[in-house]
């Protein structure tokens, strides 16, 4: 269920906001491979979710978010956009 | 293997489990038996056919065989009988759902309440979803319910629409223009059956496996006789179980029913039976339905019935699955034994004696095996059952005493079943088994007495103290427990916790007071201190060259140490005592409160709760077990903290009412400090009631005054402390306990030797007890220090009456405190950790569910095993430095040497 309205793209600035990037077919086929997962094992994340919309991502798409993280340094999680 | 005569037979897997609602076609198809007849038994005493204790449903007694399969009573899995219901019934189960459903379909057409493309658009959605998302196909569900709930005029009929009311379980109520008017099961019933089956879908519920109108029941399923056994009183009476009584009732009243409808009673009449029957049949499934009335055996006791049997603690899920009772194990309360290893166990020989392990002969034990058995059940080291392999036959030596001749004839494949003797593992636990620690794998050790023995060095772990606490034995009988046990349970095993980086495992009270009087510089030992306090380890060398030669031979007692620490060992940490005037910047300070070890030689610094205490992340024993391994650690726990004891035993530890009085000085020095705090508090007083005091920001005036007071007076307090710990002599064992962490704290100290201090409720002032004041003793409204709650005198002193009073008030608090926190935090722990049982980390790192879906991608982002970190740290950089710093001055030393 598309939710109507616009995001405005400012968001992506938020320090809080993590760099997301939506994987390429190969790449994702890749991080599947390498994690031996079926798709849908992977965390989900809203076609709703405002950066999902900015990114234009379908469902099925892969999402790579590279955060900050307090025991790590820099960690890569990926995200499977979800129909709903 | 270790029970020789149980065999599995392997017929078929369980592959996947489907639940649905059962359908009345299925409880038809099922049914054995239609019962019809609310009697029991003919009069000779034989069951009624198509009464509740048919022989269709099972064979139950010994040697009958099932009419229906032909089985004896082990082999018939008992079959179900069903009751016909004259009218439909709720089920009280599924009255949420039938809510749910009735608000969001139409009254009229029963369809879903939203636009038709919008309904072809959800439905492809939900469909896609329930394959792979399961969990968002839910939520949707429930957003389509909430929606569709709101329109009040059905896009496919037009019909207007009305809210549905309902009141729990079974009643639901239609709110029309003309008034309330009550849906009758048949009513609901109608309104489920014209939902279409996609429609359905779009709810939430599988069409094939839960119709939403087979949750108002047209047939009761019975269920077999196994379920509800009668039993058979000494004076041939037989007493029913519960479900039995309350079946029975409902078969009358819903024969009762049946007349009423066919003989054309009133309406009203038929109502009322029917009404009767609803609530009969809610409350056979769950007895303690709100608005339902309970089912009870002759007026007095409510019935247990279907819901009752499940839920609660002592219900099936928790008191007979999640709850099972054990064999091999054992409970009796425990005491201390500093002298057993960290990994034993006392076991009395009486448990010992029950406690059995399957030994199996073979040629090289035969003679062993023998001599257990000739000992019989009641000697230790003995045997109580035999188990011949060929003869495929157990043998209990209790009734069958030719235990030299059974003895004789053993051989290699029998079973010797054995008592439990020394060296045999067994798991240890106390309750609440809140963490891995709280079950533990101990080496057994045979003792008289009758209570369990453990040392206390593994009290930190369990949680356990002496106060009459009990603890639990299992004992794992095959090879392959026994063996996993040993390798992944045994106490030097988890010296290290998983929960923070740090040892759990570590000393406590005496063994902190006895490594502080054994390292402090003041102590030198003579030759027979020495000896005698080694002579508490096992260690087995030269005496150590004496630090004094003149007059006499002296040592010290951080060479006692030195003796037992790996000979490359380094260390470096701050002691306890590193506090106060105490303090140790660098190396370079005397007070002998920085430890450093040294090539294997404690070099400085006094050992305290820092060094060696349990929970103390970064001591020595942390070092030690993540740079030598735990059974270094485990040899060192033995011996260093025995003579911990040991130094005890030699130089004594005793406090008396001595230790605690303070010069007159001092007393006279706090007398003055508490004169200017009370004066500061009678000058804050009158500015309040002169209205010039000050507020704080953000506080009214009478919050301000109260902060304000007691301000100073916690000041006071800690002053008076200071004043009276001053005084106190550098060897006064109090002060000792105090400052190395063994027990007690400076403030337990001030309150002993200075004043109590203000007494608090709730962080407040005591304000309370009569309208205008506390105690009758003080004047109306007085707010000076004692008339709310602060106490000047000390426990050696003495409490004046009000002061005692004061005292219980904040007393009570701690012990309400205690007993909301525990039992709390206990249930936010047990959510927590049911929440999280089944992630498990896999070998690439990953964590998952147990579907294999990814919960995080690497373990803690950093994929540090916490259990190995340095408190926290997966890399402690300074002791990397530190060690390649000495690293380099020894080489440099040794070219020193060689120019």
């Amino acid at each position: 269920m598309p939710k109507p309205g616009r995001v405005s793209k400012k968001i992506l600035q938020h320090e809080l906001v993590p760099e997301h990037r939506v994987l390429t077919l190969e790449e994702a086929a890749e991080v599947l491979r390498k994690l031996g997962v079926r798709p849908w094992n992977l965390p989900m994340i809203s076609i709703n979710d405002p950066i999902v919309r900015i990114l234009k991502a379908k469902p099925g798409d892969i999402i790579e978010i590279r955060r900050r993280s307090p025991t790590a340094g820099e960690s890569i999680v990926y995200r499977i956009v979800v129909p709903y | 293997m270790s029970s020789p005569n149980f065999k599995f037979k392997e017929k078929y897997v369980i592959d996947r489990v489907q639940f649905g609602v059962l359908s009345p076609s299925e409880i038809r198809k099922m049914a054995k038996v239609t019962v019809v007849v609310p009697q029991l038994y003919e009069a000779d005493g034989s069951p009624v056919a198509g009464g509740l204790r048919d022989p269709n449903f099972g064979a139950i007694e010994p040697g009958e065989r099932c009419p229906v399969c032909g089985n004896t009573r082990e082999e018939c899995p008992g079959h179900f009988g069903k009751i016909d219901l004259a009218r439909p019934v709720i089920h009280p189960g599924f009255g949420d759902i039938i809510h749910s459903l009735l608000q969001a379909t139409c009254r009229q057409c029963g369809r879903l309440k939203l636009p038709p493309e919008r309904i072809a658009y959800l439905l492809n959605l939900i469909r896609r979803l329930r394959r792979r998302w399961p969990v968002l196909a839910r939520q949707l569900a429930k957003e389509i319910k909430r929606e569709a709930a709101q329109v009040m005029e059905c896009p496919h009929c037009g019909t207007r629409q009305f809210k549905i009311r309902y009141t729990r379980p079974i009643y639901f109520y239609e709110e029309r223009p003309e008034g309330e008017v009550r849906l009758t099961p048949i009513n609901i019933r109608d309104r489920l059956e014209r939902i279409p089956d996609d429609h359905i879908e779009l709810l939430g519920l599988d069409p094939k496996r839960a119709r939403p109108e087979w949750m108002v029941l047209t047939a009761l399923p019975v269920p077999p006789l196994a379920v509800r056994p009668s039993i058979t009183l000494e004076t041939a009476l037989k007493a029913e179980d519960d479900l039995t009584h309350a079946l029975n009732e409902i078969v009358r009243t819903n024969l009762a029913l049946r007349e009423q409808l066919l003989g054309g009673s009133p309406e009203s009449i038929v109502e009322a039976a029917w009404d009767r029957l609803q609530q009969l049949v809610a409350a056979y499934v769950d007895n303690e339905l709100p608005n339902v009335g309970q089912i009870t055996y002759k007026r007095k006791r409510p019935l247990k019935l279907l819901a009752q049997r499940l839920k609660g603690k002592e219900g099936r899920l928790r008191g007979n699955l999640s709850g099972k009772r054990v064999n091999f194990s054992a409970r009796t309360v425990i005491s201390p034994d500093p002298n057993i290893s960290i990994n034993e166990v006392g076991v009395p020989v009486d448990i010992a004696k029950i406690l059995t392990i399957p030994m199996r002969v073979t040629p090289d034990n035969i003679e062993e095996a023998r001599k257990f058995v000739v000992n019989g059940p009641d000697v230790w080291p003995g045997a109580t059952h035999v188990y011949k392999a060929d003869e495929d036959r157990k043998i209990d030596l209790r009734y069958n005493r030719n235990w030299k001749q059974l003895a004789e004839s053993l051989k290699p494949g029998d079973y010797v079943e054995r008592h439990l003797v020394n060296g045999d593992i067994v798991l240890f636990n106390r309750q609440p088994s809140l963490h891995r620690m709280s079950i533990m794998g101990h080496i057994v050790r045979v003792m008289s007495g009758r209570t369990f023995r453990l040392n206390l060095l593994v009290c930190p772990p369990y949680n356990a103290d002496f106060d009459g606490d009990e603890m639990n034995l299992h004992v794992p009988r095959s090879e392959d427990a026994m063996a996993e046990a040993r390798e992944l349970l045994l106490v030097e095993k988890h010296i290290l916790t998983p929960r923070y980086g740090g040892p759990i495992i570590g000393g406590r009270q005496d063994y902190i007071s006895g490594a502080y009087l054994l390292t402090i510089k003041t102590t030198l030992l003579s030759k027979e201190e020495v000896v005698r306090i080694l002579a508490a380890t096992d260690y087995v060398g030269e005496m150590p060259e004496p630090a004094i030669i003149k007059p006499k031979p002296m040592w010290t007692g951080k060479q006692m140490i030195s003796l037992h620490l790996p000979n490359d060992m380094n260390f470096r940490g701050k002691a306890k005592i590193n506090a106060g005037n105490l303090m140790c910047g660098s190396i370079d300070c005397m007070n002998d409160s920085i430890v450093v070890v040294k090539n294997g030689k404690l070099l400085m610094g006094v050992l305290d709760k820092k060094g060696i205490g349990a929970e103390e992340p970064q001591n020595i024993l942390h070092i030690m077990a993540l740079e030598y391994g735990h059974n270094t650690v485990k040899n060192f726990l033995d011996n260093v903290f025995r003579m911990f004891i040991r130094v005890l035993e030699v130089k004594g530890l005793t406090v008396s009412y001595g230790d605690l009085e303070i010069p007159k000085e001092a007393r006279e020095k706090i007398m003055k400090k508490i004169e200017e705090a009370r004066n500061e508090v009678r000058k804050l007083i009158d500015e309040y009631r002169k209205g010039t005091l000050e507020t704080l920001p953000g506080r009214t005036p009478e919050e301000s005054l109260e902060l304000r007071i007691i301000d100073v007076l916690n000041r006071l307090r800690d002053e008076a402390g200071s004043i009276a710990i001053s005084y106190l002599d550098a060897f006064n064992d109090v002060f000792v306990m105090a400052r190395t962490g063994a027990r007690g704290s400076d403030i337990n100290i001030t309150q002993m030797s200075a004043m109590l201090g203000q007494q608090s409720v709730r962080g407040q002032r005591i304000s309370r007890g009569f309208r205008t004041r506390t105690l009758p003793h003080f004047e109306q409204n007085d707010l000076s220090p004692e008339g709310r709650g602060f106490v000047s005198h000390s426990f050696v002193e003495g409490l004046r009456p009000t002061e005692v009073f004061m005292h219980a008030g904040a007393g009570r608090e701690g012990l309400v405190d205690t007993a909301v926190k525990t039992s709390q935090s206990g249930y936010m722990q047990r959510r927590l950790i049911n929440a999280l049982q089944d992630l498990v980390v896999s070998y690439d790192g990953t964590v998952r569910d147990s579907y294999g879906n990814i919960v995080q991608f690497r373990y803690g982002e950093d994929g540090a095993d916490p259990m190995l970190t340095y408190h926290g740290k997966p890399v402690d950089i300074d002791r990397i430095i530190e060690s390649v710093r000495l690293h380099k001055v020894s080489i440099d030393s040794r070219k020193e040497v060689r120019k």
